[in-house]
């Protein structure tokens, strides 16, 4: 809050200043800003906070979801398993989800695609889908909670993502796997090392025993049924271990960065 | 009906030598407390299931808290904490105090009747605000059961995996979500009349504000 005053110019009308800002905020963001704002600002009406205050409990809101980080962190046993379920469970159809529609989903060519290894392995080539495919895979059938609350039971089959890590030399030390995406916009997404060494999480390359559709993320998606749904990317084009929080296409925007099952 | 009276009798003698404090003062704070963590909840909630809805309706947003999903969901498990911890401390004081036993117990069917017919005839004594009526105990003691519930069922939703047992004894993390709704349902059913009765009753109101 201090910094935040102090970087106001004196003199200059804050609010003013704020409308301003706003209105160079690409539109997404403004209009997520302003309805915020809005029941925010609802609940100044009952606080009596100026408008200022907004950001204090923005920021108030973000350091709360960095404790829950935390508290999800501890909560996180490795040796649980997420639910298995029989194959008649699988919920059919599986839904589609995204902030596009499916015909703006990216549209992969096998043959053009290559997974990029970056960052602190000790082998950084980069993968043919026809040597990925090469790999041992294990099937799994788990429930996919999205952060909007609905779930849907599925089939995937790949290399767990641990596998693939040591053959690469990983730093299985290092904090992050950070994965991009051909989404547009560019989608990307962080996952603690700890949720990459997970038994289930893994590189997917089939649905339902077929070879994953455009739908679901072809060619490669991660599964990682430990987390909610937008921290199982699709469409994968890189991953890099890292120590250095990246963020992710909708953890920058607000939602809790962990967000564990 | 009778033992009503009496008591309402001793009471009214005792209140006139030293007005007796009604509401402790940590049930006034862990009340408004908890008051001001269940509206940021419910509100918040409310953005959240319009998200992805249970049923053929949604919410208004204008009394949803949060603006979109990943605002509303950052109130939630904001003020989950609060809600948490109070909630905690209320459970423990309340059975610690013994005032759990003494002011829900016992709660009997017949007592529920005739309180209940009572209320209905407008013939429910209020004179004595430190001793609840059989209605009030069974919904006192109904919502404090709602309210572990609704923790309860939030905690399997939010963890089905870490908290896998939690959410089976749900009948997994879909029923939870119905559970979860059922709860806010309740509560706020419980709020709507609970608020009409205390402005009915205008001095439980200020007890449960100044203590008496």
């Amino acid at each position: 809050m201090g910094r935040l005053r102090n970087l106001l110019i004196p003199g200059v009308d804050k609010t003013l200043l704020l409308k301003d800002a706003v209105k160079t905020m690409p539109d997404l963001t403004r209009r997520r800003f302003i309805s915020g704002g809005a029941s925010l600002g609802a609940l100044t009406l009952l606080t009596g906070c100026d408008v200022t205050d907004q950001f204090s409990a923005e920021e108030m809101l973000k350091q709360v979801s960095k404790f829950n980080d935390g508290v999800q962190a501890w909560m996180f046993n490795p040796d649980a398993l997420a639910p298995t379920f029989p194959e008649s469970a699988i919920t059919k159809p599986f839904p589609f989800n995204a902030y596009y529609s499916l015909d703006e989903a990216p549209e992969i060519e096998a043959k053009d695609w290559k997974l990029e290894v970056r960052g602190l392995v000790e082998n950084k080539k980069s993968w043919t889908l026809e040597e990925l495919y090469k790999l041992p895979q294990v099937k799994q059938v788990t429930r996919h909670i999205c952060v909007e609350g609905w779930s849907a039971i599925g089939s995937w089959t790949g290399t767990p993502l641990r596998d693939f890590l040591k053959i690469v030399g990983a730093d299985t030390r290092a904090k992050f796997v950070w994965f991009q995406c051909a989404d547009k916009d560019g989608y990307n997404s962080p996952l603690d090392m700890r949720s990459a060494l997970h038994a289930q999480t893994q590189m997917t390359f089939k649905f339902g025993d077929e070879i994953l559709p455009r739908a679901y993320g072809f060619p490669m998606k991660i599964r990682v049924p430990t987390k909610l749904g937008f921290k199982n990317p699709k469409y994968v084009i890189s991953m890099e271990v890292t120590n250095d929080y990246k963020g992710g296409f909708w953890e920058d925007q607000g939602y809790n960065s962990f967000s564990g099952s | 009906m009778s033992s009503i009276a009496a008591s309402d009798e001793q009471a009214s003698a005792k209140a006139g030598t030293k007005a007796k404090v009604i509401q402790p003062a940590w049930v006034r704070a862990l009340h408004w407390t908890n008051a001001f963590a269940m509206v940021l909840m419910i509100m918040s909630g409310w953005k959240i299931y319009n998200a992805s809805p249970l049923f053929d309706f949604t919410f208004s947003d204008s009394i949803t808290l949060g603006g979109w999903l990943g605002g509303a969901l950052l109130w939630h498990f904001a003020a989950m904490w609060l809600l948490m911890v109070n909630g905690l401390i209320y459970l423990a004081l309340g059975l610690a105090t013994g005032r759990f036993r003494k002011k829900l117990l016992p709660i009997t069917p017949e007592g529920v009747l005739a309180d209940t017919k009572a209320a209905l005839t407008g013939k429910l004594s209020h004179e004595d605000l430190t001793k609840y009526n059989y209605v009030q105990k069974l919904l006192y003691a109904g919502i404090i059961v709602v309210g572990i519930l609704i923790v309860l069922s939030g905690l399997a939703i939010w963890k089905p995996v870490q908290l896998q047992y939690l959410t089976a004894m749900f009948g997994g993390y879909e029923a939870a979500r119905y559970v979860h709704f059922f709860c806010m349902a309740a509560i706020v059913a419980f709020m709507v009349v609970h608020v009409v009765l205390a402005l009915l009753v205008p001095k439980s109101l200020r007890a449960m504000i100044i203590g008496r």
